[in-house]
């Protein structure tokens, strides 16, 4: 039996597919940062720690002669997100309603997505995870709210990069905020600024919520690296008359390993 | 009755993985019936029983391919590999062995879920169109 315990919840098969379903529908269009970054896994639930290839002289020694080292390995966080659904919702489901109540799970998702994108682009210093935005080398951009601005900015990150040496394509990951603005938004002639945004950097633009401002990222690989050991998957907790409480959950850990290869342009 | 489809203690298992071990054996038994009946047929001398006979092969063959379908729609890995080697002209171990190198090296670079995993098998976004 797997640990996420999926078979003593009181759901059915054909409704745990809706609510899987559901939980990606959700969660594909926000998951920006996995748009930009390297993955590698699934590893596993068991899989705990990331190889940093690196290792820290130990302060003592256990023999006369001895010299000691101790391997760095950055430790995998797990990220959870709680919820729970309604019974008499779920039973309505098997009964093939097509407009069941998923509200909590969607927004457990959008939390959920939020915060990984949080996580891999502004970091987590309690689990040792430096974010994109912070590891960057370059100077911040100011983003501002003027949107006729957008395209020097970006280009701007781009050629503060190509100075660095690191190639393209680019990516943008863009916050709520900014990524309204620039969808509201057609330059001179009608052009949609999204399209603009879109050539400059010949590659994804990504709504991407749990970002404050932007940032512009290379594409071309070994740069950011996401390490998942178990993907997002939903478990089971308990359930009593009413509800059935669930989590949405995922283990990772992240690093940066080329700090020029991003600019964050800030609000 | 038996539950030789399980290799596994079946109280151990999924209920996912316990349907799939159904189709699986349904699978088997439909292949074994359609080979029984080209047998039937191939020395049979009456006309008519081997019309019948024909009938019912078509039956299994309907079946073989349902259950299949069924299959390869809950594993998209297989379906992959399927899609490289059915239908296609030309050397069928070829095509077999472009199509589960592609499908293999794919799947892990899109971060696919691990086999017999209920995660809901996300992994990379990368290059996949927003």
């Amino acid at each position: 039996m797997s640990h996420l315990l999926r078979e003593h919840a009181p759901i059915t098969e054909a409704t745990w597919g809706l609510i899987d379903e559901e939980a990606r529908e959700r969660l594909t269009p926000a998951l920006a940062a996995r748009r930009l970054v390297d993955f590698a896994g699934p590893h596993g639930w068991e899989h705990s720690a990331t190889n940093l290839g690196r290792a820290r002289a130990v302060g003592g020694t256990p023999g006369d002669g001895i010299q000691a080292l101790q391997r760095q390995v950055l430790a995998v966080v797990e990220l959870r997100a709680p919820f729970a659904l309604s019974r008499a919702e779920l039973a309505d489901a098997d009964r093939g309603a097509e407009d069941v109540d998923f509200g909590p799970l969607d927004d457990a998702a959008h939390q959920l997505a939020a915060a990984e994108n949080r996580t891999l682009f502004h970091g987590f210093p309690d689990a040792g995870i430096t974010g994109i935005a912070e590891a960057s080398t370059h100077e911040a951009i100011t983003l501002g709210e003027d949107c006729a601005a957008y395209p020097r900015h970006v280009a701007r990150a781009i050629e503060a990069m190509l100075r660095a040496g690191i190639d393209g394509p680019y990516g943008l990951a863009l916050g709520p905020e900014a990524y309204t603005r620039v969808l509201e938004t057609s330059e001179h002639g009608g052009y949609p600024l999204l399209d603009h945004l879109r050539k400059i950097i010949d590659g994804p633009l990504a709504w991407a919520p749990g970002v404050r401002g932007a940032v512009v990222v290379s594409l071309r690989g070994g740069d950011f690296l996401l390490d998942v050991g178990e993907d997002l998957s939903i478990g089971y907790t308990t359930h009593d008359a009413e509800s059935v409480e669930l989590y949405l959950v995922e283990s990772l850990t992240f690093r940066v390993a080329t700090p020029e290869a991003a600019v964050a342009l800030t609000p | 009755m038996g539950f030789d489809q399980y290799h596994e203690p079946a109280h151990e298992l999924p209920a996912e993985t316990r349907t799939f071990a159904r189709l699986c054996a349904s699978l088997t038994e439909e292949a074994e019936a359609i080979g029984w009946y080209e047998q039937r047929m191939a020395v049979e001398s009456d006309r008519e029983a081997s019309a019948i006979m024909r009938d019912a092969q078509g039956e299994e063959f309907k079946h073989f391919c349902m259950d299949l379908e069924f299959l390869l729609r809950r594993t998209p890995l297989w379906r992959e590999i399927a899609r490289g080697i059915l239908f296609q002209e030309g050397d069928i171990v070829e095509h077999g062995e472009e199509a589960e190198e592609e499908a293999v090296e794919g799947a892990a670079a899109r971060g696919a879920p691990l086999t017999g995993s209920t995660s809901l098998g996300i992994g990379s976004l990368k290059g996949v169109a927003s």
